[in-house]
């Protein structure tokens, strides 16, 4: 087990640029999640880790040791592909055993780790089968249990859930969160799907376009996203986005309005320079309720109704036509075509200026903040 | 009622299919049979009735007597078989490997390299059977199996490399990442993952290689006609006189020379069956 670190990672294919300069610190026993849009380079990053791509600039080092150079094999890793790349040929006994053969182990050390990898995963009564007799989900346990048997300082995942159906993810889910904390040991996970990301990290690394975004506990990208792209991201339905002018500021204050409703003071540090410009007010739909009993409303006409049972999703259509999505009580009985106020608390609300980087905000009420 | 129709007519094109290839099977298949039949025979009853089966009265194995007996015929075979395998084992070593580095490493030159190795299926061999006579005469290879391995060798490569290439081709790669981050060096993982792997097409790519080389009468004929150096094909010649041919040890010795080459056979295209069924990755 060991600490991670990259320095200015940068990766050029020919004349694309795919990573500019990623700086990242994962300390010993953490579980870190690269999560971002498709072809943001978090596969990428994660590849240049394990030692499958080269670098093209920056250091990257596994406890202490720059491993730039370094093949895979001495890097002390080991990664778990979304394909699970089991050796066909082999029995899932032989998968998991060949690396360590390989090293020239004693035979029943090897067997024993075998063993306790198989029993940790479930796979006792499976050993003798071939990769072709198993379910999606065995595969996949078997080619963690590969990565468990190497003993490795940091282990790799690369979308391991994505070819598990929905039940058998959320299972192999908690597996994973479950083997973490048996283990303690160092993880970096990419996936695309931030449920995951917010179920499994210790850190989240949120990557847009081969840069870093943001890099926070859940928690904390989930409150206070830095980014418009951030916000939009984490959280699900994902957070609602309209367009609003600065009509005033004053210390810790500003007030903004929209066209047909918005009208509303915000705890917002604003440069004076703002005033007059039109940014960005974001609320998550979880905040919002039917009713206008809170600080920050909205209302539109419903235009769809989703119903979960615990309880109903509302998309209300805006003047200004951006539509914005409202969790209600599953008891609710608004129907398409209502009109509806919906209200948030002040304390709620984000804000971005035109780049998409977040005003700072300077009340937290309790429930909107990441501090525990 | 539609769906009896779709079954008939699914039926008949599978009987057509299937009759024209017994159809074909039948004609590729006939002249061997004739060469048994008629091995089994007298010399009378070859040439009074050649296409019929041995009956009481021309039964005879006098063939196989005189070619057991009287020829060196347990040598032409080993001479033959000797040539045969040590080939097979070299161009399904080196293709391999060539077909592995091709497709596998980015190097300055491969497409280069593969174009070139993919001219060699395109020009017959036996265009430069004077060159290679002069080579072998100036490597003092004359009349060796060495020299006809050597020849077989440079024949057989190009067509397994290529197709050997596009089978590689076609192994995921994330496989081979993860051997690699498994600590797995890279001749293991070419012989513990991917020649396993592509075993159907070395089993293709051995009968391929193996069918030519058995058959073949030029090169021995050219590179090593002397006594104690020929090979089975060549062996057979020594009945065929330019006066008289002995019809009876001709055909039981061509019979005779079938029976390993069905065997090596029946052993690849098995590795064939087998590959194809337990290759499924995902």
């Amino acid at each position: 087990m060991a600490d991670l670190k990259l320095d200015q990672i940068r990766k050029r294919y020919g004349a694309v640029d795919v990573l500019h300069g990623i700086d990242l610190d994962v300390k010993d026993g953490e579980f870190v999640v690269f999560v971002g849009p498709s072809g943001c380079g978090k596969s990428t990053l994660l590849r240049i880790i394990a030692g499958l791509e080269e670098i093209t600039g920056g250091e990257l080092m596994i406890d202490g040791d720059v491993v730039n150079t370094k093949s895979p094999r001495d890097r002390g890793i080991a990664m778990v592909f979304q394909s699970y790349a089991l050796y066909p040929h082999m029995t899932v006994y032989k998968n998991m055993a060949f690396g360590l053969k390989l090293d020239k182990q004693d035979k029943s050390a090897i067997d024993a780790r075998v063993r306790e990898a198989a029993r940790i995963l479930q796979l006792d009564q499976l050993l003798d089968r071939r990769p072709s007799e198993l379910s999606g989900g065995q595969r996949q346990r078997v080619a963690i249990g590969r990565a468990i048997v190497r003993q490795p300082k940091v282990f790799l995942f690369d979308e391991p859930l994505s070819n598990l159906d929905a039940a058998l993810r959320v299972q192999t889910r908690l597996e994973i969160a479950k083997l973490h904390q048996d283990l303690k040991s160092t993880i970096v996970y990419v996936t695309h799907d931030q449920v995951e990301a917010m179920t499994l990290a210790d850190k989240i690394v949120v990557m847009n376009g081969g840069n870093v975004e943001q890099v926070g506990s859940p928690m904390q990208l989930y409150h206070h996203p830095e980014t418009r792209f951030v916000a939009g991201f984490i959280g699900s339905p994902a957070m609602n986005f309209t367009n609003v002018r600065i009509d005033a500021v004053a210390p810790g204050k500003v007030t903004v309005s929209a066209p047909g409703g918005i009208k509303s003071v915000l705890p917002f540090e604003v440069p004076q320079s703002e005033v007059g410009k039109i940014v960005e007010l974001g609320i998550r739909p979880e905040h919002l309720a039917p009713g206008d009993e809170e600080t920050l409303s909205v209302n539109g006409e419903v235009d769809v109704v989703e119903k979960l049972g615990d309880s109903t999703y509302l998309y209300i259509k805006l003047a200004n036509g951006d539509r914005v999505t409202v969790r209600a009580p599953g008891h609710s009985r608004i129907k398409i075509g209502d009109m509806v106020t919906a209200s948030a608390p002040a304390g709620a609300a984000h804000l971005f200026d035109g780049d998409g980087k977040a005003f700072v905000k300077v009340d937290y009420p309790a429930e909107f903040s990441a501090e525990e | 009622m539609s769906f009896s129709n779709i079954r008939r007519e699914d039926a008949s094109r599978a009987v057509i299919v299937h009759a024209i290839l017994l159809t074909y099977t039948l004609v590729a298949l006939y002249p061997i049979f004739l060469i048994v039949i008629n091995a089994f025979k007298t010399r009378k009853g070859i040439f009074r009735d050649p296409m019929g089966l041995p009956n009481a009265e021309t039964f005879s194995i006098e063939g196989f007597t005189k070619v057991l007996a009287k020829s060196n015929f347990e040598l032409f075979f080993y001479n033959s078989f000797t040539v045969t395998i040590v080939t097979i084992v070299i161009v399904l070593l080196l293709a391999s490997m060539a077909a592995w580095a091709l497709s596998e490493y980015k190097f300055p030159g491969n497409t280069a390299l593969a174009l070139y190795l993919a001219i060699g299926i395109m020009v017959p061999i036996r265009l430069g059977s004077v060159s290679i006579l002069n080579l072998i005469v100036d490597l003092g290879l004359v009349n060796t199996l060495t020299a006809l391995v050597l020849v077989y060798v440079a024949q057989g490569l190009p067509l397994a490399i290529f197709i050997l290439t596009e089978f590689m081709h076609q192994i995921p790669k994330d496989l081979k990442e993860a051997a690699r981050c498994d600590g797995v060096g890279e001749f293991k993982i070419f012989f513990a993952i991917i020649l396993p792997l592509i075993r159907p097409a070395v089993a293709t790519v051995a009968v391929f290689t193996m069918i030519p080389i058995w058959n073949d009468l030029w090169f021995p004929l050219i590179l090593a006609p002397g006594d104690g150096k020929q090979t089975i094909t060549l062996g057979v010649q020594q009945f065929i006189g330019q006066y008289v041919t002995d019809w009876n040890a001709v055909l039981a010795s061509l019979s005779l020379a079938i029976i390993p080459i069905l065997i090596l056979y029946l052993i690849f295209s098995r590795q064939l069956i087998r590959g194809l069924t337990s290759g499924a990755v995902k």
